[in-house]
């Protein structure tokens, strides 16, 4: 099982659960994601189309959904649109074959809050999940981040860990933010590359990697403990302890 | 095919000539119509001048001898041939004089023009008239619309002057309307001739300028029938005389070289995609393959799971990059372009790539000469130009100078350029260079390289998509990679 592989090890643990409701026409993939949500500690409920998918969305009250593009009797378009007309504010990915700029700009226009093309790693489907779900995004408000010892301030552009001050440069900052927003979550490399660069290309060389790399190095020197884990086969997660 | 009416009338050219003939004939009879009672006015007037001379003449002849002069001289004109009609009757209407033998009843009753034409018969033509016995209708001689040649064996019209002299005795002067009738004849046969003439000419011309249309189009559908039929390489015929039908010969004859060069490069790709994917693809299976066979440990299975995982996603990456590569020179439609700073993508790829330069001990420096902006999109550019920079960092290293990988944006002339250069080995061969842009062409030197041969290609179809070239050229030394822009017209 490809879950076995990005499974994160020992001590760092995966959200609280989440109900999610996955809305996709192929039965095998449906199949697949409910049983790798539940090894990952999520209740999934499947609706293999559109119409369906729209009354249980409508019906019961799920922390994400993970929405596909293109099915029978309704499209994964029309389904957010139709929900977000009613109100409906669940954070909502969608899963899709096609994968061109347009694409994306089109599914985030009707209302999809990340934008995942297929064939996708469970892996970082589960970590955009995560990082969607609504829980986990009042972090937006508040200036100041805090994980373990280390601290961001986010209106003076400051970092500190344990009371001594780090020097970042804009980028690293940013990259920082981001990942203590998320801290506790597994943050994949093209997560990183969407919201720090605002890219959506896989770079040939894993660019990410040195990034994140320096970034360790900065927060990381002179202290004892490992803040900035890698989470083997699917991303990074910043959490102390 | 044959030329059967409804098929000619099915053609725009036989409807457009139909339309023409129907406007034209309107037209044409709107005009005669005009002309005759024009014409007919203008005789009535001229009709009514001679009259008002002839009664002058006799009013002098009554004043001189009374009415025996004035009955002479009546009797005189009325044997002149030609002559016009002369009339004395007593005040109850009795005839007494003149060259009338009788006239409609009613129009000696009132004095003055008569309103309309009225009918009448001269001496001598009465007989010739009863053998016909054609009694005349009231009323229809009225009728200006009525035919000519009728009238014309009813009796004569004219129109005529009635005065009452002091003696209570009534005088007709009056002129025929025979020379008006005929005119107005004359000009209905022209006109029917006219009509009939447009008519004939319009069917031939509806005729021959179908058929010619037909003829141009059957012989394009024919070109295209065999076109479809499987012969790509066929075009429609161009006549050379230039004109509506040649132009649009011309222009789907460019649409099929177009979807034929489209075609070869999707051939291409098709036949690339199965000789370079089916060696990973044969890979993955003797992996999983001999992994299955003969006893392993649980971990030997882990380690060949992950090895199919990563070569699994390389294959995707690959199949993303030729998708892309495809969809770009196709002609990917964008909704997505609009004002990119040029000088912000370099110092993000620049700034993206610094970390992995420094680590391989190569100097990454931009040198933006001016800040340009370029219509496009930021992700392609972004794409195309870490592409090159990638492979800049990759290929700086093994020369003997320290390796240094220089970005520079600058204008030249109505170009924006946006060059990478290196300093490593380069690529000395210009075939070589011409070669790298292809697709999955990976030189010799770069095999040892990890890659999927695509990096160039993409770049260069983001280019082609952003009206743009990609070029490579040998420096000094190394190799430099030049994106051209064309520079935004409001600069």
């Amino acid at each position: 099982m490809q879950m076995s592989a990005t499974q994160p090890s020992g001590e760092i643990a995966y959200n609280s659960p989440m109900k999610i409701l996955v809305i996709e026409d192929d039965r095998e993939a449906a199949d697949y994601l409910q049983k790798a949500f539940a090894e990952a500690g999520h209740t999934a409920h499947v609706a293999g189309d559109g119409e369906t998918g729209f009354a249980l969305a409508d019906a019961g009250d799920y922390d994400v959904m993970v929405i596909d593009r293109m099915m029978p009797r309704r499209d994964g378009l029309s389904v957010i649109a139709g929900l977000r007309s009613r109100g409906n504010t669940t954070p909502v990915l969608i899963l899709s074959a096609l994968g061109e700029v347009d694409d994306r700009v089109t599914g985030l226009r009707a209302g999809g809050d990340d934008y995942l093309t297929k064939p996708y790693a469970f892996s970082e489907l589960l970590a955009r999940v995560e990082v969607l779900n609504r829980r986990a995004s009042a972090k937006e408000a508040e200036t100041v981040y805090r994980v373990g010892d280390l601290e961001l301030d986010r209106l003076s552009h400051s970092v500190r860990r344990a009371s001594r001050e780090i020097t970042l440069q804009p980028r690293e900052f940013r990259l920082l933010e981001y990942l203590m927003r998320h801290a506790g979550q597994v943050v994949t490399r093209t997560m990183l590359l969407e919201n720090v660069w605002d890219y959506h290309f896989d770079p040939q060389t894993n660019v990410i990697d040195v990034h994140v790399s320096r970034l360790r190095g900065k927060i990381e020197k002179g202290f004892d403990k490992p803040i900035l884990h890698t989470v083997r086969g699917a991303g990074y997660m910043l959490k102390s302890g | 095919m044959a030329l059967s009416v409804p098929a000619i009338m099915k053609t725009t050219a036989a409807r457009l000539s139909a339309l023409y003939l129907l406007l034209f004939a309107l037209c044409a009879v709107a005009l005669v119509f005009y002309m005759t009672s024009l014409s007919a006015r203008m005789l009535t007037a001229q009709t009514q001048d001679t009259i008002n001379d002839e009664v002058l003449g006799l009013a002098r002849a009554y004043q001189r001898g009374g009415l025996p002069v004035l009955v002479r001289v009546v009797e005189a004109r009325s044997r002149q041939p030609g002559a016009n009609l002369y009339l004395i009757a007593d005040a109850n209407g009795q005839i007494l004089t003149g060259n009338v033998q009788s006239l409609e009843p009613g129009v000696l009753e009132t004095e003055g023009w008569t309103s309309s034409p009225f009918s009448y018969q001269r001496f001598g033509e009465g007989e010739l008239e009863r053998l016909r016995n054609l009694p005349a209708e009231q009323g229809s001689t009225q009728s200006e619309q009525s035919d000519a040649q009728a009238q014309g064996e009813k009796g004569h019209n004219a129109i005529a002057l009635v005065l009452r002299l002091p003696n209570q005795m009534i005088m007709l002067v009056g002129r025929d309307l025979g020379e008006p009738e005929r005119f107005r004849a004359v000009i209905r046969r022209a006109l029917m001739l006219a009509l009939g003439m447009m008519g004939l000419g319009g069917l031939l011309i509806w005729f021959f300028v179908g058929r010619a249309a037909l003829k141009r189009i059957d012989s394009v559908s024919e070109a295209s029938r065999r076109i479809m039929g499987g012969d790509l390489s066929g075009r429609l015929p161009v006549t050379g005389v230039g004109d509506e039908f040649d132009r649009l010969s011309e222009n789907l004859n460019a649409m099929l070289a177009r979807i034929a060069t489209l075609n070869e490069g999707l051939k291409q790709v098709s036949d690339n995609i199965a000789h370079d994917l089916k060696t990973p693809l044969t890979r993955l299976r003797n992996r999983a393959e001999a992994t299955l066979s003969g006893k392993q440990k649980p971990t030997d299975y882990r380690q060949a799971l992950e090895g199919t995982i990563a070569e699994s996603d390389q294959l995707i990456k690959t199949f993303n990059a030729i998708l892309m590569i495809s969809r770009l020179e196709a002609g990917y439609s964008s909704e997505n372009t609009n004002r990119v700073d040029l000088a912000e993508a370099v110092r993000d790829v620049v700034e993206l790539y610094e970390p992995v330069a420094e680590e391989a001990g190569v100097s990454l420096e931009a040198d933006v000469r001016e800040a340009v902006s370029v219509n496009g999109n930021r992700e392609l550019i972004g794409q195309a130009l870490s592409n090159i920079v990638d492979n800049a960092i990759k290929y700086s290293t093994g020369a003997n100078a320290q390796p240094a990988v220089r970005v520079t944006l600058e204008r030249a002339g109505a170009d924006v350029r946006l060059s990478v250069a290196d300093n490593g080995h380069g690529i000395p061969d210009d075939g070589d260079r011409a070669r790298a842009t292809e697709r999955f062409v990976r030189l010799e030197k770069s095999r040892s390289q990890p890659g999927s041969g695509l990096g160039l290609s993409l770049a260069k179809a983001v280019m082609t998509f952003h009206n743009g070239r990609l070029e490579l050229l040998p420096g000094n030394p190394g190799l430099s990679v030049v994106m051209s822009f064309p520079a935004r017209e409001d600069h």
